[in-house]
């Protein structure tokens, strides 16, 4: 969505064909997906099942979000699914005598603190995302633990509960507090990528760190930025799924969430080498891997199965981006 | 002289000097060449001094043949596995699917130990695993796709692979235990377990291979730069494909160890090895950048991890999370000191 050759309508010779086919590549096989459980799967075609899909995909979408500004840079975050075990260590503390608002401000803090470590150990000391990212995956998540001793913490709260299950909206148009936070945050992540000066650097920054030193850009600060946004956006996944369950439970919740995320971003047309986002790409992405694995089980295909699947079509997505790469 | 002692200086002589020639010196001070020095002992001097705190803190207790046999036994599927990943590593690149891949090896052990018998059980994991490791290789240097991706997919692949097999870890495979396999997991030769031998083993012929073969040199010169690889003449598809496909198989021996000591083959084994084999390799002064690092340093993060595992069990007060936060902490900070380092001889 950040090219301009993608946005021009699909010329007539075969080679335009075949191009606007891998840069819509998400969509495409989304839409088959949709058509083939629409031909199958018996009451697919529901709200219930839209909102049901919608609901599951939150955590993924909100999480790739950030993963998606992180790989613009060149960079990688594997620390998400410890920051989502943080925030799920956190909020059962917090809620203890505090307004329910300090524990979700609690965790986004966390968060952050969590990415501006990532952020200084990347972009000054210059060490590579991968193991500062690491680092920062293992110890958060021992904290998480420790934070919790290791246990599975219930809690009921009524502001939890909306959050997590809730409806909010009048009532001609009642709207799930998770799915509207989602699509708040696509908003404000697009807006943030597409037509900010952050955006044109973050950009910048990953196409081509050099040239963006030279050119005066504070390349420091924006990295640092976008992981620290990386972290609160895992942050808040994190308090969602935490209300979801009604339980803190970080030796489970964002388990190989940084897998999943990373997939999404993948899958969804931005390359691993920086210099580009696609949210949408993302968001679908991470909505067609979820129908996918939905529609796999439905169809009894075994559950691993579904890896392998899944696994096929990583590389398949990625051949099809280092095909667009070389052109 | 205790096995660890052998692990240690029996890879140290050849490789220590080299493993960091690659680094750019020219005309290097005194202060440079100190640097290196350090970077180079580093690993070793902290396991020293590991060992030496361990030793005061809990004397008899830690300081016993029985415990370091403890932590040699536990060091055996890392220690296989960061051996591929020291190779893929200094290339450049990185592996993965080692984790998910020793699960499938140990599936396989299980499994085919039952239904077709001993020598089928050895043969066709570590067959499929060099051969999953092999495809890993192919689709990165054919395919010229990043290591990275290529290898999540194997991971996901492998692991789906290994569940599919045990029909979703429901009916996990028993090793038989007349089929004589179990001697790799549980025998002994004179007193020493026969998984360690095997370890120390591949670890001195991976020293060997990677400081005094021609394939060695030219696996630091890829990882230096891929394009002078090339331009030099080396094959540089064939040395990437072999390497993943060594990496491969030194899981799938891991996973064949693994399933004949513990006699299963539990497709749910060993999640995120990958990440502490990445680390072991890290901490042992191998660069994640390419070009540079020690099989040698590898063996001491392999033990120093082990060591540090060991000594928060023995301070029974902690709660075994804490471990995560240490080796966390420990990472970070091994790799900013390393950074620091190199900064330093550069300047």
């Amino acid at each position: 969505m950040s090219d301009a050759a993608v946005s021009a309508p699909p010329g007539r010779s075969s080679a335009e064909v075949v191009a606007w086919l891998r840069a819509r590549g998400v969509y495409v096989a989304l839409g088959l997906l949709i058509l083939f459980n629409l031909a199958f799967t018996k009451h697919f075609a529901t709200t219930g099942t839209l909102k049901l899909n919608l609901i599951q995909v939150t955590p993924i979408v909100i999480v790739s979000l950030g993963m998606a500004m992180v790989i613009g840079t060149a960079g990688i975050d594997l620390s998400v699914g410890s920051v989502m075990a943080l925030s799920s260590a956190l909020v059962p503390i917090y809620l203890r005598g505090y307004n329910p608002w300090v524990s979700v401000i609690m965790c986004i803090i966390a968060g952050a603190v969590v990415g501006l470590i990532n952020g200084v150990m990347i972009a000054i000391v210059g060490i590579q995302p991968i193991v500062a990212t690491l680092g920062t995956l293992v110890a958060v998540h021992g904290m998480a633990l420790v934070f919790a001793h290791g246990k599975l913490t219930e809690f009921f709260n009524s502001f939890y509960n909306t959050v997590g299950s809730g409806n909010i909206g009048p009532s001609f148009a009642r709207v799930s507090v998770r799915i509207l936070t989602m699509l708040v945050l696509i908003a404000v992540v697009g807006v943030i990528v597409r037509r900010s000066t952050f955006g044109r650097r973050l950009v910048a920054v990953g196409g081509n760190r050099q040239a963006s030193v030279l050119a005066g850009l504070p390349v420091r600060s924006t990295i640092i930025t976008v992981y620290m946004l990386c972290s609160i956006l895992a942050a808040v996944a994190g308090v969602l799924e935490t209300a979801r369950s009604g339980a803190g439970n970080p030796g489970k919740l964002g388990n190989l969430m940084e897998l999943s995320a990373i997939t999404a971003v993948v899958v969804g047309g931005t390359p691993l080498t920086g210099g580009r986002v696609k949210i949408l790409g993302t968001c679908f992405a991470a909505l067609f891997l979820l129908l996918l694995g939905a529609t796999l089980i439905r169809q009894n295909v075994p559950q691993p199965a579904t890896l392998m699947i899944q696994a096929v079509i990583i590389v398949a997505a990625v051949f099809f981006q280092r095909e667009r790469g070389t052109r | 002289m205790s096995t660890e002692d052998a692990v240690s200086s029996s890879a140290t002589g050849p490789d220590a000097t080299e493993g960091h020639a690659v680094a750019p010196s020219l005309a290097p001070d005194r202060g440079d060449r100190v640097a290196a020095t350090i970077q180079r002992l580093a690993p070793f001097v902290v396991l020293a001094v590991t060992v030496v705190v361990g030793a005061v803190a809990f004397g008899g207790n830690f300081m016993s043949g029985a415990t370091f046999r403890i932590i040699l036994e536990d060091r055996v599927s890392l220690g296989l596995v960061a051996v591929g990943m020291t190779f893929v590593i200094i290339s450049g690149g990185i592996d993965l699917s080692v984790g998910s891949v020793l699960a499938l090896g140990a599936v396989l052990a299980a499994y085919s130990s039952v239904h077709y018998g001993p020598v089928v059980a050895v043969v066709l994991p570590l067959l499929v695993c060099s051969g999953v490791g092999l495809i890993n290789g192919v689709l990165i240097a054919k395919g010229k796709m990043p290591s990275f991706i290529v290898t999540l997919a194997t991971l996901l692949f492998a692991r789906g692979f290994a569940l599919y097999i045990t029909d979703n870890a429901t009916k996990i495979p028993l090793v038989k235990r007349t089929s004589g396999i179990t001697k790799i997991g549980q025998g002994k030769i004179s007193g020493v377990p026969v998984q360690i031998i095997v370890t120390i083993v591949v670890f001195i012929i991976a020293g060997i291979i990677l400081n005094r073969t021609r394939s060695g040199q030219s696996v630091f010169a890829l990882g230096g730069s891929e394009d002078a690889a090339v331009l030099m003449g080396l094959p540089v598809t064939r040395i990437k494909i072999g390497l993943y496909t060594a990496s491969g198989f030194l899981a799938g021996l891991a996973g064949l160890i693994t399933a004949t000591r513990s006699l299963s083959g539990d497709p749910n084994l060993a999640p995120g090895l990958e990440l502490q084999a990445i680390a072991a390799v890290v901490i042992g002064g191998t660069l994640l950048t390419g070009g540079a690092g020690s099989m040698s340093g590898t063996a001491a993060g392999v033990l120093l991890l082990g060591v540090i595992k060991n000594l928060i069990t023995q301070k029974g007060t902690l709660e075994e999370y804490y471990q995560e936060v240490v080796f966390g902490a420990f990472l970070i900070v091994v790799v900013i000191a390393q950074k620091l380092l190199s900064k330093r001889q550069r300047t």
